[in-house]
């Protein structure tokens, strides 16, 4: 009998038992995005094997939703994700003149709302 | 005297809770891949905790002893779990269709103790886990789909399951003596109702795995569990759950 001990066999889902390669058809990735409260954004979190969107939703409930809040999970294959090359890494840079575009602002904005509040439940 | 009826009652399914729970917890590390060793070692403590609940009320409320004393030193025959959850777990399409087969039958017992039990404490308790066992059928339903769908293989290997599996399946209803007491104080509606949904339910997704459904002639079924009388299984398996409990019985922890 062969071992079920995974550090002598685990599945290996590119050569199943008659030798042959395979391209991992039924058994592909899929992103895992984590929701922790409903209205609020969704998070990558990683990614799972499944071989049907289903199924990665069932597994990703138990891999990713187990610990902590969760109201909701999204999957979607890994090869529906879209996204430039690691040698267009270059794209993203930008010139120190153009820090003006930094949303900055924002966080200072978060800041004087949460004091305003602050002071407004200490006054109420 | 419905006193009797309700323990029996807990009994059964926290025994069934804590016995297929220490089984299916056996594929900790050796799942067949890494994302299902996680979910079933997941839902085998789901289980687990489900145990400790319902030992909770008999404890607290039916003036039984504390739980890890029934969890952990009862004999053999106190037990009231059916024999299905105490074999071995065998080659994961065994366990698969156990986990199949065993957990829609309790998220249909969950579903009618939370609409209906006279029992206060366990129809809360019922609505507080009902969710939890229902992920448990979704899971199982999705393998048992896929793999049904599958190769020549996989589909012969579940069909052997069913077939090995289905006699002690319906061992899950054995009826109690107190079956016609719980259902006229509206506790439970029994287990022929049970057995009924269960049907109802679990068939088409068998048939939709283009799984052949066994007899269901009684004369094949195995009961005995819920009498405490067991498989040559259970002794082994609560002695090594006890194992470390044994070496000090009375260690304080």
């Amino acid at each position: 009998m062969n071992s079920l001990d995974p550090r002598i066999k685990r599945l290996d889902f590119r050569k199943l038992e008659d030798g042959e390669e395979h391209t991992n058809s039924h058994m592909v990735t899929y992103e895992v995005f984590h929701q922790e409260k409903r209205g609020k954004q969704v998070t990558h979190v990683g990614i799972v094997h499944a071989a049907n969107p289903q199924m990665a939703l069932v597994i990703a409930k138990e891999v990713f939703g187990r610990r902590g809040k969760t109201t909701n999970l999204w999957v979607a294959k890994t090869s529906d994700v879209f996204t430039f090359g690691s040698e267009d890494e270059d794209l993203f840079e930008t010139t120190p003149e153009k820090t003006f575009r930094d949303p900055g602002a924002y966080k200072v904005r978060d800041r004087i709302e949460k004091f305003q509040n602050q002071n407004k439940a200490k006054h109420d | 005297m419905i006193n009797e009826g309700l323990k029996d009652l807990l009994f059964k399914m926290a025994d069934d809770a804590l016995i297929i729970g220490h089984r299916n917890s056996e594929w900790t590390g050796i799942g067949p891949i890494l994302e299902e060793d996680l979910a079933f070692s997941s839902m085998a403590q789901d289980k687990i905790g489900h145990a400790i609940a319902l030992y909770k009320i008999l404890n607290e409320v039916l003036g039984e002893a504390d739980p890890d004393t029934l969890g952990f030193k009862r004999e053999e025959k106190d037990f009231r779990c059916c024999q299905f959850v105490e074999l071995p777990i065998g080659e994961y399409d065994f366990s698969l269709m156990r986990h199949f087969l065993f957990d829609h039958a309790e998220w249909i017992r969950y579903e009618m103790l939370a609409s209906s039990s006279s029992f206060h404490p366990l129809a809360q308790l019922a609505k507080k886990i009902k969710g939890e066992i229902k992920y448990h059928t979704l899971h199982a339903d999705t393998f048992i789909n896929q793999l049904g769908n599958g190769i020549e293989e996989s589909k012969a290997r579940l069909q052997s399951a069913l077939n090995y599996a289905w006699p002690f399946a319906l061992g899950i209803f054995e009826k109690s003596e107190f079956e016609d007491e719980l259902i006229k104080e509206n506790v439970f509606a029994g287990e022929k109702e049970l057995k009924r949904r269960w049907l109802e339910k679990t068939l088409p997704i068998l048939e939709a795995a283009h799984l052949k459904i066994p007899s269901t002639d009684e004369s094949r079924v195995i009961y005995g569990g819920r009498k405490g009388i067991h498989s040559e299984h259970l002794k082994p398996m609560l002695d090594e759950m006890r194992e470390v409990l044994q070496t000090d019985i009375n260690a304080e922890w």
